[in-house]
């Protein structure tokens, strides 16, 4: 555990990417290959199962700490991150421990099925027995959440670095279902590959913006310089759902989604048609709910995102759907190097031989002859309930990871109000300790009304300054939330509106942000309930 | 006739007020007689009409403050203001920090100003003074801040120093420009190489030199200064330095920040720093515990930092403690909040540049984690 322990600071200690690979590399190759299988499915989000719930860990540690309930709370407020909450405030450990990582995770592991008495005793000796940086990634461990400031792609490089492996085929390797008791090291880094998981997912290809900002329109002249000529490329409407990718081989199946989650189970209406395709197939698409054929709103799908049992009711209100964008295995083979166009035939074929075309659809071609007219019909993306517009190179290959060249997406303007801010709570991570997560109202006759949340879209400059606003115009406190003088107008950005049931203005937004700080405008010229309404 | 005893110390919007000795403590607005805790901004403000400070505090005040009237005492000793005792005490936070005693008819008020009771080797260590009320500050007031022992970090900052020289990186070290930057210089291990200084800290080092005080030999940088000289040394810069052209020269360079803020990992990640160095010249949360049973105070009051929270915290554990509102924390108020920049305008070429986070920020890899 030191040595990760080393890992997790020496990343902490630097900003230069280089630096950050050198530093993985080193770790790399000084720990044993099951301690590096363990780091890699912690690096990728492959967490061992809480064995404690996080209540206890707090109680606890507070008992540990000698801290009065309340006097936690805030402490955690103060650093915005629970694991490290606790390490800052457990008294200095007496003793030290050299097991590894993966005796610790085999450990964690096991005390899951101990009584309450037994995980206890053995969460305050480990305490004990660990230094602080060491304390931080077991509370990490512990608690969840591991978010580590380097990306995926850096330990991507790092392993490809040791193994002269190439980047794509490491991304592709790391992928899947894997667990670091299950897989080693030897395998990932092979010359030749093992096929032998069959569940496993090819790293999704993802397209940049077109255009960063709705401040920054592009014109079609822009476009043509940009990309060249219209007739080389395909455009499809960008769908607002679940982005997946879906395996048949060998007769089993598997759905996933971009967040590497396996997600088979909660899609049945996918089963059937994806049962009956030919073996060796995998497919590139969205998920979205369908009613009477059309796409309904992301608000509408999100009702069963999340839920354990699909109940029969759900499954009514908000049936699913595949909208196909690509194929990238088939007849068991990797067809991800082949152009576009001859992807897009091979799913045109599929999808034309499927029993469930109702199920199994695909993303149709919009049909321009021009950047000018694209452009106009990207203005009707709303009423296609579809975010923009994608952008996809006719002889691309398809790629790993999110690049810039042959993909393309150019969402739609957001719909935009002006807003008061009313509320205000700390944030966490980097915002720690700073008021940055603002509740905003509209006028409703003279009552202010909330109606979104949001906590994003202001420099580190004007969040200080905000900071210091909330700081000095708090009218009450309710726990880590302040009300605060209405004072403050911000511009408020968000991709759709939707009736609700749940919220107090009767309404819900999805993903509002914020786009620009309203310094020029007085609250009383803040938009009203009804102008918010009237965008429903 | 009763009558009730109007305290010996008021807050009032001005600031800290003795209405018997007719004269105030750190004010904020302009006021006949000040009494000055120490030298930061947030404390010694200009416009008061004469000051009476600590004889260490001279050259800077005067320095940042420009033509003052002022009365300067040693540590202990004492003088009176219409019959109102007055006497500073070390307070350990910057060279010439005092804690203002104040004494009337056997009743003894003390103003704490900033202090920190561990001693930083160059600074006049903290001493406890019994009273009956203490104004205390309470910047890291609570308990997820304690300091480990300054040899420790220093062994950390020497460490890194080395390396970056191995590896021909320029060394930057911020911290701020009275207080910390004389702390750093103290206690750099100068057989690694030479320390350079950017000019706001230049000046406050050489006021404190005409106040007698032995600091380690600096260069102040300038133009013609060789890139693979400073290189082979250290660079100590304010805050205000931070992302500036100026400091953008030594590039390829490495630089540490120095704030007890650095503790928390958010708040140093913000600051995007390549290292963050906890040192901090405010008490943590067990020095202020015992700093303030150690005055046995009858009463305390919290001017700035987490006063809420420590004064729920010290009633729970049997003080009398109150929140008062004042102004103070510019220097470590907020982990956001940056130094005040001196009155005098800086050396051509070395102009303050605001600290601006976002032009320090690196794009998406701070943000992003791997968590995905």
């Amino acid at each position: 555990m030191k040595a990760f322990a080393q890992l997790f600071l020496s990343l902490d200690e630097t900003n230069k990417t280089n630096e950050k690979v050198r530093v993985l590399k080193d770790y790399f190759l000084s720990v044993p290959d099951s301690d590096k299988m363990h780091m890699l499915a912690l690096f990728t989000g492959r967490r061992p199962k809480r064995p404690i719930n996080a209540t206890l860990v707090r109680t606890w540690a507070m008992e540990m700490a000698h801290i009065p309930v309340w006097l936690f709370e805030e402490s955690y407020q103060v650093v915005g991150d629970l694991a490290e909450t606790i390490t800052l405030l457990l008294p200095k450990s007496t003793s030290s421990s050299n097991k590894t990582l993966t005796e610790w995770i085999a450990e964690i592991n096991a005390i899951a099925t101990q009584t309450e008495e037994g995980r206890k005793q053995w969460l305050l000796s480990s305490w004990e027995t660990l230094d602080t940086q060491e304390r931080f990634v077991f509370n990490k461990l512990l608690t969840g959440g591991f978010r580590i400031g380097v990306s995926q792609n850096l330990v991507v490089k790092a392993l490809a670095d040791i193994s002269g492996l190439d980047a794509a085929t490491v991304t592709h390797r790391i992928m899947g279902n894997w667990m670091p008791e299950n897989y080693q090291f030897a395998d990932l880094v092979a010359a030749e590959g093992l096929s032998d998981d069959v569940s496993r997912p090819y790293p999704f290809f993802l397209a940049y913006p077109i255009q960063e900002t709705s401040e920054k329109q592009k014109t079609a002249g822009e476009l043509q310089v940009a990309l060249g000529d219209a007739a080389e490329w395909q455009a499809e409407w960008k769908w607002d759902g679940i982005r997946a990718q879906l395996i048949n081989r060998n007769g089993q199946i598997f759905i996933w989604s971009r967040g590497e989650d396996l997600a088979t189970e909660k899609f049945p209406e996918l089963h059937p048609f994806l049962k009956a395709l030919p073996h060796g197939t995998v497919l590139d698409g969205e998920i979205l709910s369908f009613k009477d054929g059309l796409p309904m709103p992301f608000n509408v799908l999100q009702t069963r995102i999340g839920r354990k049992n699909l109940s029969k009711k759900i499954l009514e209100e908000s049936p699913v759907a595949l909208i196909a964008y690509d194929c990238l295995e088939h007849n068991g083979e990797d067809i991800r190097h082949k152009p576009q166009a001859e992807r897009r035939l091979l799913l045109e074929q599929l999808q034309a031989a499927t029993a469930h075309p109702d199920i199994f659809r695909i993303s149709v071609l919009i049909g321009f002859n021009s950047w000018g007219e694209l452009a106009e019909i990207r203005g009707q993306s709303r009423s296609m309930i579809a975010e923009g517009v994608m952008l996809k190179r006719k002889n691309a290959a398809y790629q790993v990871g999110r690049r810039r060249g042959d993909w393309w997406k150019w969402k739609i303007d957001p719909l935009s109000v002006d807003a008061v801010m009313i509320y205000a709570q700390k944030g966490h991570g980097r915002r720690a300790d700073l008021y940055t997560d603002y509740t905003f109202a509209v006028w409703d006759g003279d009552k202010l009304v909330p109606f979104a949340k949001a906590y994003s879209g202001l420099s580190d400059e004007e969040i200080r300054k905000v900071d210091n606003f909330v700081k000095r115009n708090t009218l009450e406190k309710f726990g880590p939330v302040r009300t605060v003088k209405p004072e403050l107008v911000f511009e408020i950005g968000f991709e759709g509106i939707n009736y609700s049931t749940r919220h107090k203005s009767g309404v819900a937004l999805r993903f509002p942000r914020i786009l620009r700080w309203r310094t020029d405008k007085p609250m009383e010229e803040a938009d009203t309930l009804e102008t918010l309404k009237a965008l429903l | 006739m009763f009558m009730a005893k109007k305290p010996l110390l008021e807050f009032t919007d001005r600031g800290i007020y003795c209405p018997v000795g007719r004269f105030y403590i750190d004010p904020w607005l302009p006021v006949d007689d000040a009494v000055i805790t120490h030298a930061h901004s947030d404390h010694a403000r200009v416009g008061h009409r004469r000051y009476l400070a600590h004889e260490y505090s001279e050259q800077v005040l005067r320095y940042r403050l420009g033509e003052i009237q002022l009365q300067t005492v040693p540590y202990g000793e004492t003088l009176m203001k219409n019959g109102v005792q007055i006497g500073l005490y070390p307070a350990g936070h910057v060279i010439g920090s005092a804690q203002v005693r104040v004494c009337y008819q056997d009743e003894v008020w003390v103003v704490s100003g900033d202090y920190k009771v561990d001693d930083d080797g160059i600074s006049t260590p903290f001493e406890p003074v019994r009273c009956h009320h203490f104004i205390s500050e309470c910047t890291f007031g609570m308990p997820v801040y304690r300091w480990k022992p300054q040899a420790e970090t220093f062994a950390e900052i020497n460490n890194w120093w080395r390396k970056n020289v191995e590896n021909g990186l320029a060394t930057v070290i911020v911290g701020y420009s009275l207080g910390k930057a004389q702390r750093v210089l103290q206690n750099l291990d100068l057989s690694i190489g030479k320390v350079y200084t950017h000019g706001v800290i230049e000046n406050t080092n050489e006021a404190l030199r005409r106040n007698g005080i032995a600091l380690n030999p600096t260069h102040r940088i300038t133009t013609d200064l060789a890139k693979e000289e400073i290189r082979k040394g250290i660079v100590i810069a304010p805050p205000s330095a931070v992302g500036s052209p100026w400091m953008r020269r030594f590039n390829p360079y490495d630089f540490g920040y120095c704030s007890g803020w650095m503790s928390i990992r958010g708040a140093k990640r913000r600051r995007a720093a390549d290292r963050g160095f906890v040192l901090s010249d405010h008490a943590d949360w067990d020095g202020l515990i015992s700093a303030i049973d150690a005055t046995g105070c009858e009463k305390v009051y919290l001017t700035h930092g987490y006063t809420a929270s420590f004064a729920r915290y010290l009633n729970e554990i049997g003080f009398d403690a109150h929140e008062v509102h004042t102004l103070y924390g510019g220097d470590e108020l907020t982990a956001a909040d940056e130094e005040i920049a001196p009155t005098q305008p800086p050396p051509e070429g070395e102009a303050l540049v605001p600290d601006d986070e976002s032009k320090v920020l690196p794009s998406g890899e701070d943000l992003g984690g791997a968590g995905l």
